[in-house]
């Protein structure tokens, strides 16, 4: 092979899985000082509380890439099912990705059914993908539904391990998190409590760890229905600037002036083209 | 852990999952069913174990739907060695098979490690917590000892650990498998045995 170009890695006869076939270049790259770009992460503090009624999701709106805020009001709680929704902690592309496949891959099997769909399908999904990518794809999830079990909350770890539990906290604000869900929950809790506890807990995730921040989304999920509450608590919002900085026409003086027309509009319109 | 009696087994584990140093889970359920009698106990890798127990569970159910019985202690133990050891590269996981069938009439435990190597024993432990507990278990142990006694048995050894190792703690859950089912039972962390607490 003379020259690699970019038909050397044509879609098609690319096998399944991922490619690691750039892993020799970015190592010499690397080592001669190259900066290695990072995959955007989303930073995050995602909760998940089930109460009398229901589940209740929670999550930031901070998406970082490094030490920047690449996104200030990023979405993180997905769409799986109409009975179910999932928040995403780790990298973004890959939180993204896993619940759009595995929510079209649950519509489809819905269809074949023709039946709502179970909370403990979608975790199974979920889990036999992450873990056959041995947690290479870093998507950290809370799922929370309501089927016929009643709602239901779980945890899935990037490697594929979960666990059903009754709170849950994920993502770099989740110590803050549970530390508010450790002290505050109780079981059968009322839909307005559940919704403070969540908010209260992202919150905590928000003021305390540097990768969470702006604003609170809760999701509510029921056996009725979802309320989707995009945007629930903005605490962050910018103040307005409180002097007037401006400077008046006039405080530089002017010493020269000279004016060069650079389109000359002959007939017609100066921008019709032939 | 488990032990076998006359019977059935019992069989116990903490309740603690932990990534580093978080808990991940405090009240972790590691007694996981693989078929209505037979039951297995997970350390090491959680997404490993999880994998594993759902692939042998999925064999299970193949081989009563095409046996026309329930698969014996010792077949679910070598469908467990077969996956642990072909894949031992690849997999961090220390199981421990135990449970009841026709054939033995009684009970039987297998502890599998993590090389895949599988053992026929009297009682298992397995997991971090289990090195601060062989002398105990060694000496408390004998041979023909009651239902009651057993459970005595696997929750002092259990909370023994607990109290020795970081990686275990919460609580202890327990089930006894016989014939006639499985009973579980929990013993919450403010009610641990307790011992020499200094």
């Amino acid at each position: 092979m003379a020259t690699t170009s970019i038909d050397s890695f044509p879609a098609t006869a690319r096998p399944g899985g991922f490619s690691f076939e750039l892993h020799t270049r970015n190592q010499v790259l690397s080592s001669r000082g190259a900066a290695v770009p990072r995959a955007t992460k989303t930073g995050t503090t995602i909760v998940g509380v089930v109460y009398k009624h229901g589940v209740v999701l929670g999550a930031d709106t901070r998406a970082t890439e490094g030490p920047i805020v690449a996104d200030k009001n990023c979405e993180k709680i997905h769409y799986i099912a109409p009975n179910m929704y999932c928040c995403g902690a780790g990298t973004a592309a890959d939180t993204e990705f896993t619940t759009n496949l595995i929510s079209s891959q649950l519509e489809l099997h819905r269809l074949a059914t023709g039946r709502q769909a179970r909370v403990v399908t979608a975790m199974t999904l979920l889990k036999q993908m992450l873990f056959k990518y041995q947690g290479q794809v870093g998507a950290a999830l809370i799922l929370g539904g309501c089927d016929v079990e009643g709602p239901q909350l779980f945890s899935i770890h990037p490697h594929g391990s979960t666990d059903k539990l009754p709170y849950v906290t994920m993502g770099s604000g989740s110590l803050a998190a549970m530390s508010i869900m450790e002290a505050k929950w109780t079981p059968d809790m009322e839909r307005q409590d559940a919704i403070d506890l969540v908010d209260n807990a992202i919150r905590a995730g928000i003021f305390n760890d540097l990768g969470s921040g702006s604003n609170v989304d809760v999701t509510v999920i029921t056996p009725e229905g979802v309320d989707v509450l995009r945007n629930y608590a903005t605490p962050n919002e910018r103040g307005v600037r409180e002097g007037v900085y401006d400077y008046a026409r006039g405080t530089t003086k002017v010493l020269t002036e000279s004016i060069r027309s650079l389109v000359e509009v002959v007939d017609g319109d100066a921008m019709e083209v032939e | 852990m488990a032990v076998q009696f006359d019977g059935g087994v019992i069989i116990g584990a903490d309740s603690r999952t932990t990534t580093g140093s978080y808990i991940a889970n405090r009240v972790t359920d590691k007694l996981t069913m693989v078929h209505d009698r037979v039951y297995c106990c997970r350390s090491g890798s959680a997404a490993d174990t999880q994998a594993v127990a759902d692939i042998v569970h999925y064999y299970c159910q193949m081989f009563d739907v095409q046996n026309g019985e329930a698969p014996p202690v010792k077949v679910v133990a070598s469908m467990f060695q077969e996956i642990c050891y072909q894949n031992k590269d690849g997999l961090m996981a220390g199981i421990i098979v135990a449970g009841w069938d026709k054939k033995v009439g009684g009970g039987s435990v297998y502890n599998i490690s993590l090389g895949g190597s599988m053992n026929k024993q009297p009682f298992a432990i397995g997991g971090s917590g289990s090195t601060y507990i062989y002398g105990y278990c060694d000496a408390s142990y004998h041979e023909n000892m009651t239902v009651t006694e057993c459970i005595e048995f696997t929750k002092n050894a259990i909370a023994l650990a607990m109290s020795r190792d970081g990686s275990s703690g919460g609580c202890i859950r327990l089930a006894v498998i016989t014939e006639q089912g499985v009973q579980r039972i929990f013993v919450p962390g403010n009610e641990l045995p307790t011992f020499f607490e200094g």
